[in-house]
Formats: structure tokens, C-alpha cells, sequence
């Protein structure tokens, strides 16, 4: 088992500069996700650790020793990609077995017609079949180890590529985007089986994705990329309650942030509307601001708004949209240049909601994240000591 | 309902019936006379090859004889002209050029495709430029080499300048373009050395276009004159159509029926190698890659 270790990890395609000194540390078992929206670089990265491709500068380090001289089989890394890559003309077994014969057979014993020639080639192919049953069973392949690939649904695939990936019994997994090419229902049923193999193999795993929830429900800690840098660095729970940055709270999260704007007055106390608030910033007066509310966090206000920290806006019912469980209130704010919020509501409190009817939302203060024109975060005054630690990586 | 069917339709069942027809008899028509075209010099050859001598100069154009002289004709073929050993010849030739062709070009092809190395798209325009360089032009060198070092009338000097197929790296490389990269780098990661790649990963995959151009190498090759006629005079190791020249020299040059048996029993073998190997071939050409 192992840790893994980016320092200043650089790399440009020609003029193109993909990533931009990225640090990362990854402890022994962890489940890191890497997240961020398409072209951020996250595939790179990953490609990166693999040795499939070549930093430009920084190095990275497997169980503590650097493997920037090692090739990819050589650093005991395992991959699973996107299309699966499974070999089109090898039968399922085989594509298992694969990585076996290549490490336990020598290049001879593997060539056609002289591989007769060796005496243990039979007994290392036994041992070879065993490892490859193991797997196959682990994973409910037993059935399918005599067929193509092609003849396989796209989940039997992706469990193909777990086995072949598996049966090296390597320290790291690394896995770009595996679960994408599924639908929908398959990829929430495989979400559990790969944080249940996880927990099984307590290998490390560094999962890409750019599916936020795949993100959220199954890491220790989430990495979220942009332009080739990591934004911010935490649990799922730290990056959903405390972004580090507007970009980080409107990936991360759905239905995404609602963003209110407000502006700081004398003292810097913000004004949402033109109303005081009893928020706080250490900005100059006139600085315009963000304030990023969570849907969970708004609700109806019935009777006098206002007071006990609370803030409160008016706004107009546009759609509502039923989840079943709950409803998701689709509202535009009458009259002012803002995008429309959207609210979570219990069935209950949906009902009470007419179309184009206008209500009156509120917002416990404490819960809006501020958000400088810049889009990083800003604690309000008095306040920002107190909460949990946050790691913001750019400064 | 039939009249409001018939009014609301702006052209007639019928005639649309009849126009595909006419189209389908135009282009099939077009097809049909292209095909005898190309197939009548190969069926007047069995026409031929099977009169006696007196019909195949008579004024009167038949397909078939009046009088069956094939048995003669052929008999007198197989027992005047070792045919035999010119088709073992030609496969002999056919086969050992194929063999290398494959073996060269393949690894070029992939390491064109799917390397990244500094002169590659260079490399690949010299490729190019190979592909119009006719063989006559490095004729003249090849042969007074081949003949310094004492190689002529050999199988070799007769494979050499055919050892490497531009066409072939051409060919391949294309069709290895659009091979997955993932596959490839999941088997780096697996282990396998960029060769393994080449011939257990990729190769396997190039079926139909490795099919194609074993076609188009095999019958070039089997039928090429100008080249055995250079470095070859030993009728012994004469491939089909040099075997054929040096038999038509001899006693039989005007004895057109068994010329013409000689001739096909040396074209059978690649009209029935083609015959079986179509469908691949057919594949290859319109290039189905892998998915
Ligand atoms: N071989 C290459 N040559 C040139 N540019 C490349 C190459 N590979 C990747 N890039 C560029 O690098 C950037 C990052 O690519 P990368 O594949 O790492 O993105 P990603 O974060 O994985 O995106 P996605 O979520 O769409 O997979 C992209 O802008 C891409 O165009
Ligand atoms: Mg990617």
C-alpha cells in the first residue's frame, strides 16, 4: 500500500499550458477525487502518476520514492479508463489474465512456439488461472470468461476492466472517469460496489470524475480542478459547507448555489436589495459582492419578514419541479437584473406555492457563503475565525 | 379514402415503381457491361484452351469448341512446361515478399500512427513521396548491386526490391490511426514493450487491411515480368510469367491452345485465392476499423 505525492506537478502540449505546478498529497487507502469541469486537466494528472505521459516539471512520488524514472508497469499503478480499453480480440479471461503473464512469465516463455519449450510454464499458468477465477468471482464474472468483449453490456465491461485492474493487486487505483459511459441506474449501483471495493482492497484510489455527486458520495477527500490548478482541497462535506472560491460553490452541489448580489456600505456592512444586513466584510464601501445561498438554506416567510439575522427578498414562482420527496421551487426575482433562485420544499410547503404568485423568501444570514468580485471567499467580520479549517490553495 | 389517397400523393405508385426499375436496370446494365469487359479476355483464354489448333484460327467466332481439344491442349501444357515448378516459384516469391513486407511495415506503420517522436510527420512525408517512385527507376542500381555481390539468379535478388512496401506502411498506418490510444496505453500499463503492442495488441485488430494488401501484394508479385526478366535466366527459378515467355520460346510459339492452358493454369491459383479470401478483402478496402 501507498501514498502518493505531487510536487509541482507542470505540463504544456506545445503553447497549450494544461497543468500549473499542482500539489497534492495522498494518504495510504485514501479515496481521492478529482473534480472539476471538462479540459481542466484532470485526465492529464492522472495520465501524469500513470507514466503515460511526462510532466514538464515536479515529480511524483509512489510509497514515498519518486517513479518519474519508472514506466507505467513499473510503478504499480493500476488504470481504469473511460472506454474501458479492454482488448477487442481476447477473450474475457484473457484480458484479466493479461497482466499476470506479463509479469510472471518471461518474455520467452511467451512466445508462440518456444513457450512449449518451458518446464514451470504450465504451473505458472495454473497459478495464473486461479488469480484470475478469484477475481472473476469477486466481481460475478465467472460466467463471462469465455466471451469477447464485444459481446458484453457496457456494465460487464466496466467490471472487466475492474478485474483486469484488480487481479495486479496494485497500490494505487487509478480510474478516469470509469463510470460516464453507464446509464444513470448503473452508474448509482456501480457507485457503491467501487466505494465497497475500496473499503475491501484498501488500496488507494484517485478517482476523475466531473460528475459533482459521484464526487461527493464516494470520496474521503475531493480535489477540485480549474485551468490546471486545484482550487480547493477538503472532504465532500468541507467543499459543500465552506468553498474556497465562487467557482468551487457553483460546481459543487445541486441544484447549483443561488447567487444574490449585494454590495457592502459604510463599514462594510452588506445591503442585499438595497436592505441592511447584519453581515459585516473587511472591504471598502461600494465593492460589490456576492452572496451564495444553497437552496436547502431558503425557505417561505409567512407573516413580518426580517429581524433575528434573517434576510428575506421578494420573488415569483416560475416552475415547480417534483423529485418525489421533495419539490425544487424554480422562483425569478421580480424586477431586478439577477438570475432566478431555486428553493428545496417539502411536498407540504410546495403546495402552498401558487404559479406566478408572489412570496416572500428568507435566508438565515449565517448560512450565505460571500463572495468577493474576484470570487474568493470572504469570511464576514468576527465570524470567519471560529469555522472549521478550510484549505484554500490559491491564494 | 383511395381517391384522397391517390390525390394527396404528388406522384403515381406506378410511376414511381417504374422509375426505380429503369434506374435499377440502367445502373445494373452499366455494371454488367463493365463486367465483360474485364471478363472477356479471361474466358476467350479457356475458350482458347480448350480448341484444337484448327478452330482457334478459323474466321467464326464460338465460345465453345466443336471438337473438346482441352484434354490434348492441357496434357501437352503440363508435360512440355515444368507449370508446376513456375507456381511454386511464384509462391515461393509471393510468399517470401509478403512475409517481409509484413514484417517491416507493420512496425513502421505503428510507430508512424502512434509515436511521438521528433520527425515523425517528416518521415511520413518521405513515405508519401516514396509512394511515386516507380520500380523502374531504382532498377538500374539494384541490379548492378545484385550483380557485384554475385546474387543474380536467385529467389533473393528477386524478393529484395520488394522488401519494402511504401504502400504498405501507407496502408497500415492509416488503419492503425484510429486504433484506440487507451487500449494501447492500458497494455503499457499491463507491461507489454511497445513491440508486443505492435503484434499481440495491434496486429490482431488490422485482419481485413493486412488481408487487402496481402491481395494486392500477392498478385502484383505473381504476375510481374519486368523484374525476374532482369535479374533472372535460369528457367528453374522462374516465376509464372517469365516461365510462360520462356515456354512460349521454345517448340510451342505458335501453338496458341496450349499457351493459352499453360496461362490458365497459372492464373487459377489467384483467381481462387482472391475467391476466398473476398470478403476479407472487401472489408479492408472499405477500411471498418475497430471499435
Ligand atoms: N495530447 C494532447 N495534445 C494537446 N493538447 C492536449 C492533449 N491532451 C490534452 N490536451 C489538452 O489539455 C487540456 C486538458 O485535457 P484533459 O484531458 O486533462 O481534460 P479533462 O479535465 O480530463 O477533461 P474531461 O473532463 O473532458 O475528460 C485540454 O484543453 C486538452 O485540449
Ligand atoms: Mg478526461
Amino acid at each position: 500500500m501507498a501514498k502518493v505525492a505531487l510536487s509541482s506537478i507542470a505540463k504544456s502540449f506545445g503553447p497549450t499550458k494544461v497543468l500549473g505546478g499542482v500539489d497534492l498529497d495522498i494518504a495510504d487507502g485514501e479515496f481521492l477525487t478529482l473534480v472539476g469541469p471538462s479540459g481542466c486537466g484532470k485526465s492529464t494528472l492522472i495520465r501524469i502518476i500513470a507514466g503515460l505521459e511526462h510532466q514538464n516539471a515536479g515529480s511524483v512520488a509512489i510509497g514515498g520514492s519518486s517513479v518519474d524514472h519508472l514506466r507505467p508497469h513499473e510503478r504499480r499503478v493500476a488504470m481504469v479508463f473511460q472506454s474501458y480499453a479492454l482488448y477487442p480480440h481476447m477473450s474475457v479471461g484473457a484480458n484479466i489474465a493479461l497482466p499476470l503473464t506479463m509479469s510472471r512469465l518471461k518474455l520467452w516463455q511467451r512466445l508462440p512456439l518456444l513457450r512449449q519449450l518451458s518446464a514451470q510454464r504450465r504451473s505458472v499458468m495454473r497459478g495464473i488461472e486461479a488469480d484470475v477465477e478469484a477475481v472473476a468471482a469477486q466481481l460475478q464474472l465467472d460466467h463471462l470468461l469465455a466471451r469477447k468483449p464485444a459481446q458484453l453490456s457496457g456494465g460487464q465491461r466496466q467490471r472487466v476492466a475492474l478485474g483486469r485492474a484488480m487481479v495486479r493487486n496494485p497500490d494505487v487505483f487509478l480510474m478516469d472517469e470509469p463510470l460516464s459511459n453507464l446509464d444513470a441506474k448503473l452508474r448509482v449501483h456501480m457507485r457503491t460496489e467501487l466505494a465497497e471495493l475500496h473499503k475491501r482492497l484498501g488500496a488507494t484510489f484517485i478517482y476523475v470524475t466531473h460528475d459533482q455527486v459521484e464526487a461527493m458520495t464516494m470520496s474521503d477527500r475531493v480535489a477540485m480542478m480549474d485551468s490546471g490548478a486545484v482550487l480547493q482541497l477538503g472532504t465532500p462535506s468541507q467543499l459543500y459547507e465552506k468553498p474556497a472560491s465562487l467557482k468551487v460553490a457553483q460546481f459543487i452541489g445541486s441544484p447549483t448555489i443561488n447567487l444574490l448580489p449585494a454590495a457592502t456600505a459604510a463599514g462594510g456592512r452588506l445591503e442585499l436589495f438595497g436592505r441592511p444586513l447584519a453581515l459585516a466584510v473587511p472591504l471598502a464601501q461600494g465593492e460589490a459582492v456576492a452572496l451564495g445561498i444553497r437552496s436547502e438554506a431558503l425557505s417561505l416567510v409567512q407573516g413580518e419578514p426580517g429581524g433575528n439575522g434573517r434576510a428575506w427578498f421578494s420573488a415569483r414562482l416560475r416552475r415547480k419541479e417534483n423529485l418525489g420527496s421533495e419539490y425544487i421551487l424554480h422562483f425569478d426575482l421580480a424586477g431586478r437584473d439577477a438570475a432566478g433562485v431555486t428553493m428545496r420544499a417539502t411536498p407540504a410547503a410546495a403546495a402552498g406555492v401558487n404559479e406566478a404568485a408572489e412570496v416572500t423568501l428568507g435566508f438565515d444570514e449565517t448560512a450565505a457563503h460571500i463572495f468577493a468580485a474576484d470570487g474568493e471567499r470572504i469570511e464576514p467580520r468576527g465570524q470567519g475565525a471560529a469555522t472549521g479549517s478550510v484549505v484554500p490553495l490559491r491564494a | 379514402m383511395a381517391d384522397l389517397a391517390l390525390s394527396a400523393a404528388p406522384v403515381t405508385p406506378v410511376h414511381s415503381v417504374l422509375r426505380r426499375f429503369l434506374t435499377l436496370v440502367l445502373i445494373h446494365g452499366v455494371l454488367i457491361a463493365g463486367a465483360i469487359f474485364m471478363l472477356a479476355p479471361f474466358v476467350w483464354m479457356l475458350a482458347t484452351s480448350i480448341k484444337p489448333p484448327a478452330e482457334i484460327f478459323s474466321a467464326e467466332i464460338s465460345l465453345w469448341p466443336k471438337q473438346f481439344y482441352g484434354l490434348q491442349n492441357y496434357g501437352f501444357a503440363m508435360e512440355k512446361a515444368p507449370l508446376l515448378r513456375f507456381a511454386l516459384n511464384g509462391v515461393i516469391l509471393c510468399g517470401g515478399i509478403l512475409i517481409v513486407q509484413l514484417l517491416v511495415a507493420i512496425p513502421c506503420a505503428y510507430a508512424l500512427a502512434k509515436l511521438d517522436f521528433p520527425g515523425r510527420n517528416a518521415l511520413f512525408v518521405l513515405v508519401l513521396l516514396g509512394l511515386c517512385i516507380p520500380v523502374q527507376v531504382p532498377a538500374m542500381p539494384l541490379y548492378i548491386a545484385l550483380a557485384q555481390l554475385g546474387l543474380l539468379n536467385t529467389y533473393f535478388s528477386m524478393m529484395m526490391p520488394f522488401f519494402l512496401s511504401v504502400f504498405a506502411i501507407f496502408l497500415f498506418r492509416q488503419f492503425f490511426r484510429s486504433f484506440p490510444d487507451d487500449i494501447i496505453n492500458a497494455a503499457r500499463l499491463d507491461g507489454m514493450s511497445e513491440f508486443e503492442i505492435v503484434w499481440r495488441i495491434v496486429t490482431p485488430s488490422a485482419w481485413p487491411a493486412i488481408a487487402a494488401f496481402s491481395v494486392f501484394s500477392a498478385v502484383a508479385h505473381w504476375n510481374d515480368l519486368y523484374w525476374p526478366l532482369i535479374v533472372i535466366s535460369d528457367a528453374k527459378l522462374a516465376p509464372p510469367p517469365l516461365g510462360m515467355m520462356f515456354f512460349a520460346d521454345a517448340e510451342t510459339g505458335s501453338n496458341y491452345g496450349a499457351l493459352t492452358a499453360a496461362a490458365t493454369i497459372l492464373t487459377a491459383p489467384l483467381v481462387l485465392a482472391f475467391l476466398v479470401a473476398r470478403r476479407r478483402f472487401i472489408d479492408g478496402i472499405t477500411m471498418t476499423g475497430v471499435k
